[in-house]
C-alpha cells in the first residue's frame, strides 16, 4: 500500500514538472508575440522611451484602425485581402492541380507516364528561389506584374502535393476502381464521387499547410508587386520599415504584425479536427 | 437473365499465357463454379467475362451479343469482389444505390429496389451505416445487395467468402445458393475451396494452370475425373496415386493408378497388399488411416468411424475393387 502511495506521489511530481516545463516553454515562445501586442497598444513615444512597456496601453483602437484604414504605404485591410486571395489561390490551385495530376498518373496508362512522373518529381528540387529570375521574366512577359494572377500562377504547381496524393491513391484498393467501373462510373465520376471524398482528410491537412505556405510568401510578392495596392501583408510589413532617416511608426507596424498572424491561426484552429485526422490516420 | 458463352478464350499478359483456350456454354440461370489452386487463372477468366480484363483471343458472349469490346457497365453484369470493394465513405444505402444513380434510375425506383434487396439480405437496420461499422458478414451482404439491385443478367463472384470465418462461410454459402435459386440469375463463381465448389455448382470448371481440365456436374467430376490433376484436387483427402506398373500390370509406361481413399478397405482376411500403418486419425463419423505399401507408395484409407482402427506400426493388408481404379497416362489424361 505504502509503495503504491509513493508511486502515485512520484507520478504527481513528474506531472507537475512536465507542466512546468511546458508552461515555461510556451511563455518563452509567446513572449515576443506578447511584446508585439503590447507595442501595438501604446503610443510611439512610449515605445521609444526606455524601459519598454510590458503591459498593454490604451491606444489599441487608434493604432489598429489607423493600420487597417491607412497603414504606412497601403491600408493593411487591402494587404490582408491581397494575402488572402494569394493564399487561397495558391492552396486551392495547388490542391486541384495535384489531385488531377496524381489521378492521371495513378489511374491512366498513357505514353510517357513514367517520364511525366519523374519530371514532376524533378521539380521538387527547384523551389521558387532557384527559378525566380526566369519565372519573373516569364511573368513579366505575360504582363502579370502587379496582378493576382502574377502572385498566384507561378507558385501553383506542386510536386510535393502531387506526390502525396499519388501515394494516397496507390493505397486505395484497385477493387474499388473496378467496382465503380462495373457500377458504370466514368473516370471523372469515380474521381469526384469516390476518390475525392476518400481524400478529404488529406486535402484538409494539405490545405492548412499550403495556406500557410501561400500566406508566408515573401520573396516572390516582393519581386512581382511594385504597386503598394498589390502588396501582400508579409512583405508589406517589411515595406513599412523606414528607409533613411524617416521615423518608424512602431505601433502601427506591430499592429500589422499581429493582424498578419491571425488568419493562419484561424485556419489552423478551424481545420484542426480534419487536419489532425489527415495526419494521423488514412481513412480507407 | 442470359446465357453466357466463352469460345476459345485466351489471355496473355505480355509473353506469359495465363488462360489457354477455355470453352463453355452456360445455360440461362445456371450456377457455374470455377475452381482451382492459386494462380491458375480463375480470377483472370472471371474478369474477362466482367470486362475488367481484355480478351487476347476468342470471344465472350452474353445473351446473343458478343461483348469482347463492351465496357463492364454495358455488359449487364454485376460483380462481388473478394474484399467487397464497398465505397468506404458512403452509407449502405448509397453503396447499393450508386450504380442505379449513375444509370439515372428515378429516385423512387432506386428506393424501392434497395428496400427489396435490403429485406432479402436482412440489411434493413443498417441502411444508414458506413461499411466500417458493419461486421464482415454484413459487408458481404452489402456487396451482394449492390449486385442484386442492378438486376443484372449475370452475377460474377470472385472468392466472395474467403474473408469470412469458417462458420459464417457455411451460412453465407447457403444464402448465396438460396438467393441464386430464387433470382434465377446466371452466375459464375470463383473459389479455391472445393467444398464451396461441390455444394454450390450446377456445373464446375476445374482449372489447372490456365487450362479447363474438366467441366461437369460436381458428382460427375468427382466420380469421373478427366485428369490426374482433377482426381487429386477434388476430394478430401485427395485420391491416392500409385505406380501403375506395380498394381495394374499391362498399363502403359509411366502411367499412374488413382484410387479414392473411401474405396480402399482393410481386408481382415489377409488378402490384398501389405502395408504398414503410419498413423490413424479417428474423426468420429469416419477414420483416416495413413499407411505405406510395400512398394513404397503412401496410401490413405477412409473407413467408417465404427470400424476398429489399427494401431500405429501395425501391418495390415489393404484392398480395393478393380472397378474403382482410375488409370492416368503419363501426361495426366485419363485412360
Ligand atoms: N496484370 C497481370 N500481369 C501479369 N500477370 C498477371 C496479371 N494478373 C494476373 N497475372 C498472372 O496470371 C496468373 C493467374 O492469375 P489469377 O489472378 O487469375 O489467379 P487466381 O486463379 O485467381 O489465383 P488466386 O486463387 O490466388 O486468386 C497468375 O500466375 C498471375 O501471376
Ligand atoms: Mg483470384
Amino acid at each position: 500500500m505504502a509503495e503504491r502511495h509513493g508511486m502515485v506521489e512520484r507520478r504527481g511530481v513528474g506531472l507537475w514538472l512536465t507542466h512546468l516545463g511546458l508552461i515555461v516553454g510556451v511563455a518563452f515562445i509567446f513572449f515576443p508575440i506578447w511584446l508585439a501586442f503590447v507595442a501595438s497598444t501604446v503610443s510611439q513615444p512610449e515605445i521609444v522611451s526606455p524601459p519598454m512597456p510590458l503591459w498593454p496601453g490604451d491606444q489599441f483602437v487608434e493604432n489598429y484602425s489607423k493600420a487597417l484604414v491607412s497603414g504606412v504605404n497601403a491600408p493593411v485591410a487591402r494587404m490582408l485581402l491581397n494575402s488572402a486571395i494569394m493564399a487561397f489561390g495558391i492552396s486551392l490551385g495547388k490542391i486541384a492541380i495535384s489531385l488531377l495530376s496524381a489521378f492521371a498518373i495513378v489511374y491512366f496508362r498513357f505514353p510517357g507516364r513514367r517520364l511525366f512522373f519523374w519530371l514532376i518529381f524533378l521539380t521538387l528540387m527547384l523551389p521558387v528561389e532557384v527559378r525566380i529570375v526566369p519565372t519573373y521574366e516569364v511573368a513579366a512577359n505575360f504582363g502579370m506584374l502587379n496582378s493576382y494572377s502574377g502572385l498566384i500562377f507561378p507558385l501553383i504547381a506542386s510536386a510535393t502535393a502531387t506526390f502525396l496524393f499519388r501515394q494516397f491513391f496507390m493505397t486505395v484498393p484497385d477493387e474499388l476502381a473496378e467496382a465503380a467501373r462495373v457500377d458504370g462510373a466514368r473516370p471523372m465520376q469515380f474521381f469526384i464521387d469516390i476518390l475525392l471524398p476518400m481524400s478529404r482528410t488529406n486535402i484538409a491537412a494539405l490545405f492548412v499547410i499550403l495556406f500557410i505556405y501561400g500566406w508566408n510568401q515573401y520573396l516572390w510578392p516582393l519581386l512581382i508587386t511594385t504597386d503598394p495596392e498589390m502588396n501582400t501583408i508579409v512583405m508589406g510589413i517589411k515595406q513599412m520599415f523606414p528607409s533613411g532617416d524617416d521615423i518608424a511608426d512602431w505601433p502601427v507596424i506591430m499592429a500589422t504584425s499581429i493582424l498578419a498572424m491571425i488568419p493562419p491561426v484561424v485556419v489552423v484552429i478551424g481545420m484542426q479536427k480534419l487536419f489532425i485526422r489527415g495526419l494521423v490516420d488514412s481513412e480507407k | 437473365m442470359a446465357t453466357v458463352s466463352l469460345q476459345g478464350l485466351k489471355k496473355s499478359f505480355g509473353k506469359t499465357d495465363v488462360i489457354h483456350d477455355v470453352e463453355i456454354d452456360i445455360a440461362d440461370g445456371e450456377f457455374i463454379v470455377i475452381v482451382g489452386p492459386s494462380g491458375c487463372g480463375k480470377s483472370t477468366l472471371l474478369r474477362m467475362v466482367a470486362g475488367l480484363e481484355t480478351v487476347s483471343a476468342g470471344e465472350v458472349r452474353i445473351g446473343d451479343r458478343q461483348v469482347n469490346d463492351v465496357e463492364p457497365m454495358d455488359r449487364d453484369i454485376a460483380m462481388v469482389f473478394q474484399n467487397y470493394a464497398l465505397y468506404p465513405h458512403m452509407s449502405v444505402f448509397d453503396n447499393m444505390a450508386y450504380g442505379l444513380k449513375i444509370a439515372k434510375v428515378p429516385r423512387s425506383e432506386i428506393e424501392a429496389r434497395v428496400a427489396v434487396a435490403a429485406k432479402l439480405l436482412q440489411l434493413e437496420p443498417y441502411l444508414q451505416r458506413r461499411p466500417r461499422e458493419l461486421s464482415g458478414g454484413q459487408r458481404q451482404r452489402v456487396a451482394m445487395g449492390r449486385a442484386i439491385v442492378r438486376k443484372p443478367a449475370v452475377f460474377l463472384f470472385d472468392e466472395p467468402l474467403s474473408n469470412l470465418d469458417a462458420k459464417l462461410r457455411v451460412q453465407m454459402r447457403l444464402e448465396i445458393k438460396q438467393l441464386q435459386r430464387d433470382l434465377g440469375v446466371t452466375s459464375l463463381y470463383v473459389t479455391h475451396d472445393q467444398v464451396e465448389a461441390m455444394t454450390l455448382a450446377d456445373r464446375m470448371i476445374v482449372m489447372n494452370g490456365g487450362v479447363a481440365d474438366q467441366i461437369g456436374a460436381p458428382l460427375e467430376v468427382y466420380a469421373n475425373p478427366a485428369t490426374a490433376f482433377v482426381a487429386g484436387f477434388i476430394g478430401s483427402p485427395p485420391t491416392n496415386f500409385l505406380d501403375a506398373s506395380t498394381f495394374a500390370p499391362g498399363a502403359p509406361q509411366g502411367a499412374q493408378l488413382g484410387i479414392r481413399p473411401e474405396h480402399v478397405v482393410l481386408s481382415g482376411d489377409g488378402t490384398g497388399h501389405r502395408a504398414k500403418v503410419l498413423y490413424a486419425e479417428p474423426l468420429g463419423a469416419e477414420s483416416l488411416i495413413y499407411a505405406r505399401l510395400e512398394s513404397g507408395d503412401n496410401i490413405t484409407i477412409r473407413q467408417d468411424g465404427a470400424l476398429p482402427t489399427p494401431a500405429e506400426g501395425e501391418t495390415v493388408s489393404v484392398a480395393w475393387d478393380k472397378d474403382e481404379e482410375m488409370q492416368f497416362a503419363k501426361d495426366g489424361r485419363r485412360i
